[in-house]
């Protein structure tokens, strides 16, 4: 429906709808651009500019100074190498774990499976906040093979970040209903031809997965860069392998030096905002496809 | 013939093994340790082997107990009065005394509720901050979970219509979502900050500088109820997503009848819309619930639990025992209370969903 073939009732009625909105979106995104102009500001500028419209916009005495600062604070290229190489290698290991553990489920008759199948459902209820405390206890007494030989105990490592959190039933579970939807002729047809089942997983299954390999990395990422704060907090003292989040800490102290603040609040969540727009339709898809099944 | 093609021990085994083993040994293993943990003194590091306690543990965090005091009286049989207040006896003469009063030792008064003819009845318990975080943290889930579903209900129903740009608007709605609760925490606490706080300036702006400025997070009346709104503000475009595609499963020519019938918009909702989003409206309110109830960066970043406990939540003081002061027994005990809450919860998701089919 074009314009000219509107009513003024409708007309009026339309533009009301677009105000309400836009008044809406005004409440989601001007903390954000608050925090994107406040980062570019001195501090007695940041704190004066609250009192008008001027803390949403790029102006006065603008600058990277507050990124400098920051960067000397705090040594924020690592924590930003430690949660991308923490995020990266759990995602990876995830899809594969996840997918062929669905794919198994799926296609293949074994002894065990429906005992198995329950179990991983029954973690699903099972928040990790419930079983952080003896974790902590559990990990401290792990063994791990180093070029020093065996040590004992995880804390304060890469690998402490990221084993426990590789799988958990939701991954499984997506895998597991996007497989049941795939024509299983093409599979058996593959096992008459003699292929493995390793084959069919590498060679059948996952190219036709795109969809739901988007959706499980997505929300991967999601967790491991924005929400690893309560657990490297526990497992984590040396500042070498600690992740951004926990970070922030830096900045915790009596007279809090806002304008770095802000310009650390950005670094880390600009290349997520950025990876957002590019792939919004993908990451509201991920979104929906977490309602889909309860 | 089918089942010996699809038959496969070994690969299955193999394939669902890793995933299984990681959730057995980092899921399960510890679920079953907390419920351990809780019946003994475990701490993280201890030169001592640890005991059984039986239920101390337990009765360390709900201890509480009633205490109804008469007012003091003096000889000539009058109330004691003093600033206008009846005089009731020391609380300490009947904590402190082990042998008479094994029942009120050591605990504290948590609050009072005064009775008529001058008694008084003293709520005791064993450990205050941590009902305080369970009281919170249920003020939290009930509070937070009608309105945030709500709210996300309203966005989905706007974001649903067909008009130009609306994918724009859905975009906008949607992006706190992707930024860190701890990012959004910190940056808050700046808006919420008493000076010079963006929320302030706004409703001072707003009301020709009429309201006062508040120090929202310093405050045992704002902090929070502030959380609440800020929690609310990054999770509801999450939950507008899982309404929309809720609504997208209602069949349009539904609608189409109900246009064809004259139905009012109310009665489009209240009759197509609504019953289409049964199950849908389940699932938010347990994952809402879910959410809340294992609240913690908020806390951590913004209030440490404070001002004067009103922001404590249950797993802020998990980590508090568990980690900060070692006491792996004391922080399992808390888990598997937290557990049984989320059980709860989830038995309540299987019986709804399973009464209608």
């Amino acid at each position: 429906m074009s314009m000219h073939t509107m009513s003024l009732g409708q007309q009026s009625r339309l533009l009301g709808r677009y105000l309400l909105l836009m008044f809406i979106a005004c409440i989601f995104i001007f903390p954000i651009v608050f925090m994107m102009m406040s980062s570019l500001k001195p501090d007695f500028q940041l704190l004066s500019d609250t009192a008008s419209i001027r803390a949403f916009l790029p102006v006065g005495d603008i600058s990277l100074d507050n990124y400098r600062a920051a960067f000397d604070r705090a040594p924020i290229g690592l924590f930003i190498f430690n949660s991308i190489f923490i995020t990266a290698t759990t995602l990876l290991l995830s899809l594969f774990l996840a997918s062929v553990a669905a794919f198994s489920f799926v296609f293949i008759d074994w002894r065990g499976k429906s005992f198995v199948l329950a179990i991983v459902v029954a973690t699903y209820i099972l928040p990790f906040e419930t079983v952080a405390v003896p974790l902590l206890l559990l990990v401290n007494k792990l063994p791990w093979l180093s070029s020093e030989g065996v040590t004992w105990g995880w804390l304060n490592s890469y690998q402490v970040q990221i084993i426990p959190w590789v799988v958990r039933a939701l991954e499984i579970f997506l895998f597991v209903q996007y497989f049941k939807d795939l024509p299983k002729d093409l599979v058996e047809a593959a096992r008459v031809d003699g292929a493995s089942w390793f084959q069919i997983y590498y060679k059948i299954v996952m190219p036709l997965s795109g969809p739901v390999i988007a959706t499980v990395a997505i929300l991967k990422f999601l967790e491991m860069y924005n929400n690893q704060f309560i657990w490297p907090t526990m497992v984590v003292q040396e500042e070498g392998y600690r992740p951004i989040m926990v970070g922030l800490q830096y900045f915790f102290q009596l007279n809090t030096p806002w304008g770095e603040v802000m310009a650390y609040l950005t670094i880390i969540t600009l290349p997520v905002l950025v990876f957002y727009l590019a792939l919004q339709r993908a990451f509201i898809a991920s979104i929906a496809s977490t309602g889909v099944k309860g | 013939m089918s089942t010996s093609i699809k038959r496969g021990n070994v690969a299955g085994w193999l394939m669902a093994g890793p995933a299984f083993f990681l959730i057995c040994l980092f899921l399960i293993l510890p679920f079953f340790m907390a419920i351990w943990f809780s019946f003994t003194d475990q701490r993280l590091i201890s030169p001592n082997e640890p005991e059984f306690v039986g239920t101390r543990n337990y009765e360390r965090l709900f201890g509480m107990s009633l205490l109804t005091l008469d007012a003091q009286t003096d000889e000539s049989g009058a109330v004691k009065m003093k600033d206008g207040e009846p005089v009731y006896p020391r609380l300490r003469s009947y904590t402190r005394d082990k042998d008479t009063y094994p029942e009120y030792f050591r605990k504290r008064q948590w609050f009072t509720i005064d009775r008529s003819d001058n008694r008084r009845t003293f709520v005791l318990a064993s450990d205050i901050v941590f009902l305080k975080a369970v009281k919170n943290t249920l003020m939290f889930v009930a509070i937070v979970a009608p309105v945030q579903s709500g709210l996300a209900l309203l966005l989905a129903l706007l974001i649903n219509q067909k008009v130009r740009g609306i994918n724009i608007f859905r975009t906008i709605y949607f992006m706190p979502v992707v930024i860190s609760m701890v990012v959004v925490s910190m940056l808050w606490r700046f808006i919420y900050d008493g000076q010079n706080g963006l929320l302030n300036n706004i409703l001072g702006f707003l009301s020709f500088g009429y309201l006062e400025p508040v120090n929202w997070l310093g405050n045992t009346a704002t902090a929070l109820p502030s959380i609440m709104a800020m929690s609310i503000w990054q999770g509801v475009g999450f939950f507008m997503i899982i309404w929309l595609s809720g609504l997208q499963t209602i069949p349009p020519t539904l609608y189409e009848a109900s246009r064809i019938e004259g139905a009012s918009g109310w009665q489009t909702f209240r009759y197509v819309t609504w019953p289409g989003l049964r199950n849908t409206a389940i699932l938010v309110m347990i994952v809402i619930t879910m959410q809340a109830f294992t609240l913690y960066p908020q806390i951590a970043v913004m209030t440490s639990g404070g001002p004067l406990d009103s922001t404590q939540s249950i797993v802020f003081q998990m980590v508090e025992r568990g980690y900060e002061k070692q006491d792996i027994s004391g922080g399992s005990t808390i888990s598997v209370f937290l557990f049984l809450f989320v059980l709860t919860i989830s038995l309540l998701q299987g019986f709804l969903t399973r009464k209608k089919s």
